[in-house]
């Protein structure tokens, strides 16, 4: 949150938000599952202008040995931007916000991986932003959660999420990224859905308790349409085989 | 249809119902429900509801027959790469050749290709394999292609029938892995039939008249 | 598994596609001088000044293209500035690990640099906005998101075609109108592998992995060529080697008018 000033309106008299949306409304979302070829899972996922690429590999032995856990699988995240993803291009390779999300997508992730399942391996999980415009980590996190599951990694449940924010006082939904620039605040979310447990939640800017009530509550209702996205995008590549023998 | 066999797409985190039978493999149970862990399809068999992967990796069952690729050459053991999130060493005593220490680069080198049998996957998911019994050996020759081990089944077909079908038209010998490896030998017009084939039964898996279509595909021509 | 295993080629596949080749064919089909399928999708990232997604078979690699105000070299005061990078991601390959650009990357960035640059096709003199102190700088960032197999040729054609459709943010940057980067010419890379005595187009990733030789020519529409890059760490014969150059002159001018035209 820059907090900057800007002769930008983000809310007009009647409610609409600067790309015509409500206070409520979230960007269209569209994912599609297992899209690269050498990746043991991946998905796309286009989140308004954000478009991503989630790839998984494995879970596979890791070297050196002493990076090995014993009992568990090692989920390791890497969230990355092209240099083209953003309006001034960006010098590739990591820096250290990439490094934090890459840390809190992982956190997030490896809370419904059943990652006693494959001791001594490394499950990686590349995230790739192609085209960034606010809310990147939760779409990323989104896609990465289908990706697992097209890797056939056993988890609990995907993860889903939607970011949250503040703009000229108002507590909106799934921030773009005038409203990330010139908002008030910003707080990305992402659950289990299955239990509503929150497995990732980050906040920065200006809000009291009664505005991050309410706008947990609007981005748990978000994160549930997104988990619905996520089922049809997985259930549309394998549906043709779970067809099975039956009638057609 | 018979009802026990109805094939249901199930999701991570999807509920799964028992119908009274005992939950099996791909579930996780909490506070008494059961849940799907992974994405496949749902098969009650012999009182256990199932979930069956669509997707991943190969996972060693001791007793399987796979095809691995040699990886390392180390001095009293190979290493090979079987499809699975784990690597599986070879011990010379698991051989039928009489080796001596250092030797092992002289029976299998990097590169190779082997017909072996998982023979014990311990708690922490280590696998040994063995290449004593019967038919089991070094393969040379002919061809290598991989599918999802998943799709295994269908490619061997019912009671071996499909398996039995591309051997007998193409006259070929055909080896599956349960790893999804499979190494397919004889006239290269006939490998490249047999492949042809196995893409199509790996496509169209879900369809009805599979084996008629795969008959004609490999009787034209 | 390890990024090791990967690497490892296994002799009955090389075997075979030996001997496939003896009988004239290829393990998907292919004769020697076809390409795979080539799909493109043009402005793939509306959000850089141009952009490209190609697909060689199933091999993906996305570039974006952003262009910036800067200073000119010094020895080069009244020239705009090309910037060609390479990002060998690991979300591509179970071998490609994360971290700064290796040899490999570094290598396919500078052929694809070399065919773009020495073939002139930006005409970097229209990329001067004050001579001596401030030039356009065109940075194409080549981002492999799928190996397959031949890199460089489809590096190569997302880096031509995301040239072509690339506007010049004059707007943005207080300088006026927005243009298209004015390209004077149309390079193709074409690469040939060697393997046994044979030598294909185009070679897929199990084709690449036992190749002994590899050559990369890049050619224009008036069929000179600009680059060349013989690579890995067998040979070519003197006839082989022009004989290459001929057929990347003509399956250049095929993909010119195939694939690329229909852009400007």
């Amino acid at each position: 949150m820059s907090g900057m000033k800007s002769d930008v309106k983000l809310i007009d008299e009647s409610g609409k938000r600067i790309d015509g949306r409500l206070f409520n409304e979230m960007r269209p979302i569209k994912i599609e599952a297992g899209i690269l070829e050498r990746a043991d899972g991946s998905a796309y996922i286009e989140w308004g202008n954000n478009k991503i690429i989630a790839a998984v590999f494995g879970p596979r032995e890791i070297y050196p040995k002493h990076i090995q856990d014993p009992s568990k699988a090692v989920l390791r995240a890497r969230y990355n931007m092209a240099a083209f993803s953003v309006d001034e291009r960006k010098k590739p390779g990591p820096d250290r916000r990439s490094v934090e999300l890459s840390l809190v997508i992982s956190n997030a992730l490896s809370s419904v991986v059943f990652l006693e399942q494959y001791p001594r391996t490394a499950i990686d999980v590349f995230i790739e932003v192609l085209q960034a415009d606010a809310g990147t980590r939760i779409a990323g996190l989104t896609a990465a959660s289908v990706a697992l599951a097209d890797a056939g990694i056993p988890m609990k449940d995907l993860i889903a999420g939607c970011a949250v924010g503040k703009v000229e006082n108002t507590i909106v939904l799934d921030l773009n990224k005038d409203e990330d620039n010139y908002g008030q605040a910003d707080m990305p979310v992402a659950i289990i859905p299955r239990t509503k447990e929150i497995v990732l939640f980050q906040m920065d800017g200006d809000m009291d308790y009664q505005e991050i009530k309410n706008g947990l509550n609007m981005a748990l209702d978000a994160s549930m349409k997104v988990y619905e996205i996520e089922k049809e995008a997985l259930k549309n590549k394998y549906i043709k085989l779970a067809g099975g023998d039956s009638d057609e | 249809m018979e009802n026990s066999n109805i094939r249901e797409i199930v999701l991570p985190g999807d509920m799964v119902d028992l119908q009274g039978n005992k939950p099996g493999t791909g579930i996780y149970m909490e506070d008494g429900k059961a849940y799907s862990e992974i994405l496949g399809v749902k098969t009650v068999r012999s009182g256990y509801v199932n979930i069956i992967p669509l997707t991943g990796r190969y996972h060693p069952q001791k007793g399987d027959k796979v095809i691995g690729k040699v990886i390392d050459v180390l001095p009293s053991n190979w290493v090979l790469d079987i499809n699975a999130p784990y690597l599986a060493p070879l011990h010379v005593n698991e051989t039928s050749w009489k080796i001596d220490f250092g030797d092992t680069g002289k029976f299998l080198n990097i590169g190779d290709t082997v017909l072996a049998k998982i023979m014990s996957v311990n708690e922490v998911k280590q696998v040994w394999l063995t290449m004593k019994e019967q038919g089991l050996r070094k393969l040379e020759g002919g061809h290598i292609i991989s599918v999802s081990p998943t799709k295994v089944p269908r490619i061997i077909g019912k009671e071996g029938s499909m398996i039995k079908m591309l051997k007998e038209t193409t006259n070929t010998k055909i080896y599956i892995g349960q790893n999804g490896v499979i190494w397919i030998d004889g006239e290269t017009d006939n490998i490249l039939k047999v492949v042809g084939a196995i893409r199509m039964i790996e496509r169209e898996a879900h369809t009805i008249g599979l084996t008629d279509r795969i008959k004609e595909y490999l009787n034209k021509s | 598994m390890s990024k090791f295993t990967e690497n490892v080629v296994s002799e009955i596949t090389k075997d075979y596609i030996k001997k496939l080749l003896e009988k004239g064919t290829r393990l998907d089909g292919r004769t020697a001088d076809e390409y795979r399928k080539i799909e493109v999708q043009r402005n793939f990232i509306p959000r850089a000044d141009g952009s490209a997604l190609v697909k060689i078979g199933k091999t993906q690699v996305l570039v974006g293209v952003k262009v910036e105000k800067g200073p000119p070299f010094p020895d080069t005061p009244n020239l705009g500035i090309l910037a060609t990078n390479a990002e060998l991601v690991p979300l591509a390959s179970p071998t490609f690990e994360p971290g700064p650009p290796g040899e490999e990357a570094i290598e396919l960035a500078r052929v694809v640099d070399r065919g773009i640059r020495e073939g002139k096709v930006i005409d970097l003199e229209k990329l001067v906005i004050k001579e001596n102190e401030l030039v356009w700088v065109v940075f194409a960032d080549i981002h492999v998101l799928d190996y397959d197999g031949n890199l460089f040729d489809a590096s190569s054609l997302a880096t031509m075609i995301a040239l072509l459709n690339t506007k010049v943010p004059a707007k943005r940057n207080d300088l006026g109108e927005d243009f298209n980067l004015p390209i004077n010419h149309i390079a193709v890379a074409n690469t040939f592998v060697k393997i046994g005595d044979n030598i294909v187009v185009d070679p897929n990733l199990d084709e690449e992995n036992i190749a002994t030789a590899r050559i990369t020519v890049s050619t224009t529409e008036d069929g000179k060529v600009h680059a060349i890059q013989k690579g890995l760490e067998g040979s070519f014969t003197y006839e082989e080697i022009l004989n290459t150059i001929d057929s990347a002159k003509r399956i250049g001018k095929d993909i010119r008018e195939n694939i690329i035209s229909g852009v400007d």
